[in-house]
């Protein structure tokens, strides 16, 4: 593939320094690309586990005995809707309207915490029905895998906090600007998990 | 205090924690304490500390980070170290009636931590630090992509080695060996915080070599000076790029795995335990899925160093450099699929055995491939027999001879025999201490004066490599040969007396890389001693190829006056037969990350909150957990990270080398 | 963030050299959110329907439409393409994909293996070990 650093140019071909100030391209989204890589093996791990653990029942529920599929369609449609408002925010933050940002940033983090409110309510209700996580390897896996999805969306939100204080304070400079393009990174890569979630562990745990 | 009271505040720490009825033990913690005060009271005594704290603690510069890392690694080895003399020495005595002086709960946790500390506290660190000091000289940078997350992954494996070094005197280690696999090291059979212990050293030092991967791997896309294409890089910097890839792409895999175990042992869940569904099984197999990659991991980096060493002391270009990326980059490729020659006895069966077994052994072809290569480098070269050089002819023999054995284990139906068996302790000591220890002095050896301004004294050096050649022969051959005659591993006695001459043997053997270790410190008083007569003034001491030697030795905090421009393979060669002459002026101001202290904090943050966690002192888990949180959130907040050296300040520093190396001629 | 910040942008500007990665348009977003509406209706659907007549090819559907889905979700809302990093970052995500099939299907074929040569007969057994 292309060399990533900079070509030598004719002029260059007889010297071996360069004599103005050289920066090196900025490594951030390519550093945390690689650390959603990292995240990705992460889940990977979870998902293999479930593979492998997801139909240990111990004589106890399954998913079809569990799953609330019409409320797992709801979250799922938060989580998605959650995404294009973010979506929006990074249009508004790259045309450098600063308001609509904040807005469609607020929105997401709303939709957000909806799809958290809801997953929290499921596991309570699971737990109430004495099927926790410590009922069997099926629920000790599913707890896990969803719960760590849960984990990155409750940091994700908090992240998202974060950068509108930093927006409101900063405006959308070159920092803010690279920052907001991690969080959308993250906040999309959640999504693709999610989708990983919803088919693989709900739709065909009920099956 | 009332017992809910006292449980409230402290977990389930109480003063029974204390070895107080150990005396070995409380023999260690007397000389920790009293060297620890020691350091403590000459750092006061000099008013040292504000220098500590202002130009290493905080510091942002991959040199000094990379220096710190070794210096980790050195203490950490004398105390795995000593945890290997032990065992030798039970081993050499415990025969028939004789129990020897270590019970078995004692001998268990001394060999868990010896794997534990020398795999994560030695190789590690000694890996991470000669990348962070060579990588960014090599590719001609200022330093690493991510400077503040480079000094905070350096603090997080202070944080892991913390607490390993704390199991000694404030409750136990881990029984379970290194890679503390359930049951035993489920609640059902590991109650106490032992493995407790294991798992938040463990995932403290994970998320620092985690960031330190993809810190590296983005420095080496992104930040390489102009010219210097993927091909035109110094194979060291390829290797570490593949290194750093393995660790991006497998350490999460650790994370992830000791999570469960501890959500086993936290939550009650149910992933390895023996009922409930649970499969201790997959345990085994999720952890050598890391495991596999990791032992390449540690490999990789040595095989770089000895290419630049072979190159350098037999003033040649390396030879098959094309093949020799190919090699390292199929090696990356083919790590994961071999995983399971770790466990073929745990009955998955001829086909699956079969599988790994040929995958395993066609990955040796590639190292293969690389031994002709140096050969080849070799050949009608001019050696010099200096001590970098020493220590890769000594793993030229050893290493070579440790992978036949592996080849020989990767034959599932050889493994079955030889499992579990000290066979097997020899092999990957063999090719650990052939191939990792070797290679890291290696490069101690050869990037020291770089590091420093002065060489390493070569009579001791020269010491050391013969009493570790020896020594391991000496300590490890006895052990193939138990190995093949059925002698299984971690056993604190045994009844047959035959066996007893060659545990002995070991024992000396393991006497005689004390020594070795002796003289790698001796080595280092008597060059700083000596400094002055080893001077490196040039910078080049050994006639070197690549950048790193183009700059000072030290080099200064900003590496290259001017960022160099790259046109060949073996750039610094380039260039001085190409009569490069060093620029003398039109010095200017040059972009630098400033230091900052968030690193240590929110390191030792960290070390708190996995001793909270150990200890089920759950207040002050939550509490530092906010308070890790709320450093971290107050660090983003911090936009200043850098600032300008002035030209003023790069005129003096380039002038007074100017003067210097005018003053050789 | 690193020693190096473009600082000589302009506020809300595009990134300059080398950054080519991610910038969306509202015609993405907007097509990859119908997409993903759709292929998630569908195997919702196929499940709470109970339309195609076995489990197992309810389950390849699923499975494949999610495959899609990822797809989907990688190219609209990712802006997952070749040129960005100068390739560096499609090469990572195959990699990890790689690695992320290796470990499913490696984990889930030695473990079947396992299970079938070494896990005593039924859940039941399971109830009367001590």
């Amino acid at each position: 593939m292309a060399a990533q650093s900079h070509a030598v140019t004719a002029a260059d071909a007889d010297r071996f320094h360069m004599t103005e100030e050289h920066h090196p391209e900025n490594g951030t989204l390519l550093g945390f690309w690689i650390y959603l890589m990292s995240d990705c093996l992460i889940f990977a791990v979870l998902f293999a586990c479930y593979a492998v653990l997801g139909r240990n029942y111990a004589a106890g529920p399954s998913g079809a005995d569990l799953f609330d599929l019409p409320l797992v369609a709801v979250n799922t449609g938060l989580l998605l809707f959650s995404s294009i408002t973010y979506g929006f925010a990074m249009l508004s933050a790259q045309a450098g309207r600063k308001q609509p940002t904040l807005i469609w940033l607020a929105i997401t983090g709303l939709f957000g915490a909806g799809f958290l409110s809801l997953e929290l309510y499921e596991f309570a209700h699971l737990i109430h029905e004495g099927a926790g996580p410590q009922r069997s390897a099926f629920l000790s896996s599913f707890f896990v895998l969803v719960g760590t999805h849960g984990l990155h969306v409750t940091f994700g939100i908090l992240w998202l906090i974060t950068l509108m204080v930093q927006v409101g304070q900063r405006g959308l400079d070159a920092p803010m600007l690279r920052r907001l393009m991690c969080l959308s990174m993250f906040w999309h890569f959640l999504d693709v998990v999610w989708i990983g979630v919803f088919s693989f562990v709900y739709l065909l745990g009920v099956l | 205090m009332s017992a809910d009271l006292a449980k409230l505040i402290f977990g389930r720490l109480t003063w029974e924690a204390i070895p107080l009825h150990e005396p070995i033990l409380l023999v260690t913690f007397a000389m920790v304490a009293l060297g620890g005060l020691t350091v403590l009271a000459l750092l006061t005594r000099y008013k040292l500390w504000g220098y500590l704290w202002r130009e290493w603690l905080t510091s942002v510069d991959h040199k000094k980070i990379g220096i710190m890392y070794i210096i980790l690694a050195i203490i950490m080895l004398l105390r795995g170290f000593a945890d290997a003399l032990m065992m030798r020495a039970q081993q050499a005595i415990a025969f028939g009636d004789q129990a020897g002086y270590l019970p078995a709960h004692h001998y268990d946790q001394i060999f868990t931590a010896h794997g534990v500390i020398m795999i994560f506290f030695v190789a590690m660190p000694l890996v991470t630090g000669l990348m962070n000091l060579a990588v960014p000289l090599q590719i001609g940078a200022r330093d690493v992509a991510f400077p503040f997350l480079n000094n905070f992954s350096f603090w997080m494996t202070v944080g892991g080695a913390v607490t390993v070094m704390l199991s000694l005197f404030v409750g136990e280690f881990a029984r379970t060996g290194w890679l503390a696999y359930p049951p035993l090291s489920n609640l059902a059979y590991s109650p106490d915080v032992g493995v407790d212990y294991y798992i938040w050293a463990l995932q403290i030092a994970g998320v620092g070599t985690t960031l330190s991967g993809i810190n590296l791997v983005v420095t080496i896309v992104k930040m390489r000076a102009p010219g210097m294409s993927l091909m035109k890089m110094p194979v060291f910097t390829w290797t570490s790029l593949c290194t750093n890839v393995l660790i991006v792409a497998t350490f999460p895999i650790l994370t992830a795995t000791l999570a469960l175990l501890t959500a086993d042992r936290y939550l009650y869940t149910n992933f390895f335990t023996n009922d409930f569904g649970g499969n201790p099984m997959m345990y085994v197999n999720l952890i050598w899925i890391w495991g596999h990659p990791e032992v390449y991991i540690l490999i990789l980096p040595a095989f770089g160093v000895f290419s630049e060493v072979v190159s350098t002391f037999c003033g040649k270009r390396l030879f098959g450099y094309s093949s020799m990326v190919y090699a390292t980059v199929v090696i990356t490729i083919l790590s994961y699929i071999v995983w399971l020659h770790h466990f073929f006895t745990m009955g998955s069966g001829a086909s699956v055995n079969s599988f790994f077994g040929i995958t395993t052994m066609i990955i040796s072809i590639p190292t293969g491939a690389k031994i002709f290569n140096w050969l080849f480098t070799m050949y009608r070269g001019r050696i010099r027999f200096e001590v970098p050089m020493l220590w890769t002819l000594g793993f030229m023999v050893t290493f070579v001879i440790g992978g036949m054995t592996g080849v020989l284990l990767a034959v599932p139906p050889a493994d079955f025999v030889l499992h579990n068996s000290l066979f097997l302790i020899a092999h990957f000591h063999n090719v650990i201490i052939g191939g990792v220890v070797f290679g890291m002095f290696a490069g101690i050896t050869y990037w020291f004066p770089k590091a420093f301004g002065f060489k390493l004294d070569p009579f001791w050096g020269k010491v050391s490599f013969w009493c570790w050649l020896i020594g391991f022969w000496v300590a490890f051959t006895p052990l193939y040969v138990l190995g093949l005659m059925g002698v299984t591993r971690r056993m604190n006695h045994f009844e047959d007396p035959s066996l007893q001459i060659w545990f002995v043997i070991a024992a000396i053997g393991a006497v005689i890389i004390l020594f070795g270790i002796l003289a790698f410190l001796i080595q280092i008083v008597v060059s700083i001693r000596n400094r002055e007569a080893l001077r490196d003034v040039t910078g080049d001491p050994w006639g070197g190829r690549t950048l790193e030697w183009s700059t000072s030795s030290p080099p200064p905090a900003y590496n290259f006056a001017f960022t160099p421009v790259i046109h060949q393979l073996d750039a610094w060669w380039d260039m001085k037969q190409r009569g490069y002459e060093r620029p003398t002026a039109g010095y200017i101001p040059i972009h630098m990350p400033a230091n900052t202290g968030t690193g240590v904090i929110l390191a030792g943050i960290s070390t708190v909150l996995g001793f909270a966690l150990i200890w089920h002192i759950w207040w002050l888990a939550i509490v530092s957990f906010v308070a890790l949180v709320g450093c971290a959130i107050a660090h983003t907040f911090n936009f200043k990270r850098d600032y300008y050296i002035p030209a003023e300040e790069v005129v003096r520093v380039e002038d007074a080398r100017t003067e210097a190396l005018r003053s050789l001629t | 963030m690193t020693a190096h910040d473009t600082h000589h942008h302009p506020p809300g500007a595009h990134e300059g050299h080398g950054h080519d990665a991610g910038h969306g348009s509202l015609k993405d977003y907007v097509i990859g959110f119908v997409l993903a509406v759709v292929l998630t209706a569908i195997p919702f659907w196929l499940v709470m329907g109970h339309v195609l007549p076995t489990p197992q090819m309810t389950a390849v559907a699923v499975m494949g439409l999610a495959v899609i889905q990822v797809l989907v979700h990688m190219i609209y809302f990712l802006h997952m393409n070749s040129r960005s990093e100068g390739g560096w970052t499609l090469l990572a995500l195959m990699f990890t994909l790689i690695l992320v099939v290796i470990t499913l299907s490696g984990s889930l074929w030695v473990m079947h293996n396992l299970n079938t040569h070494m896990m005593p007969l039924d859940a039941h057994d399971m109830k009367q070990m001590p």
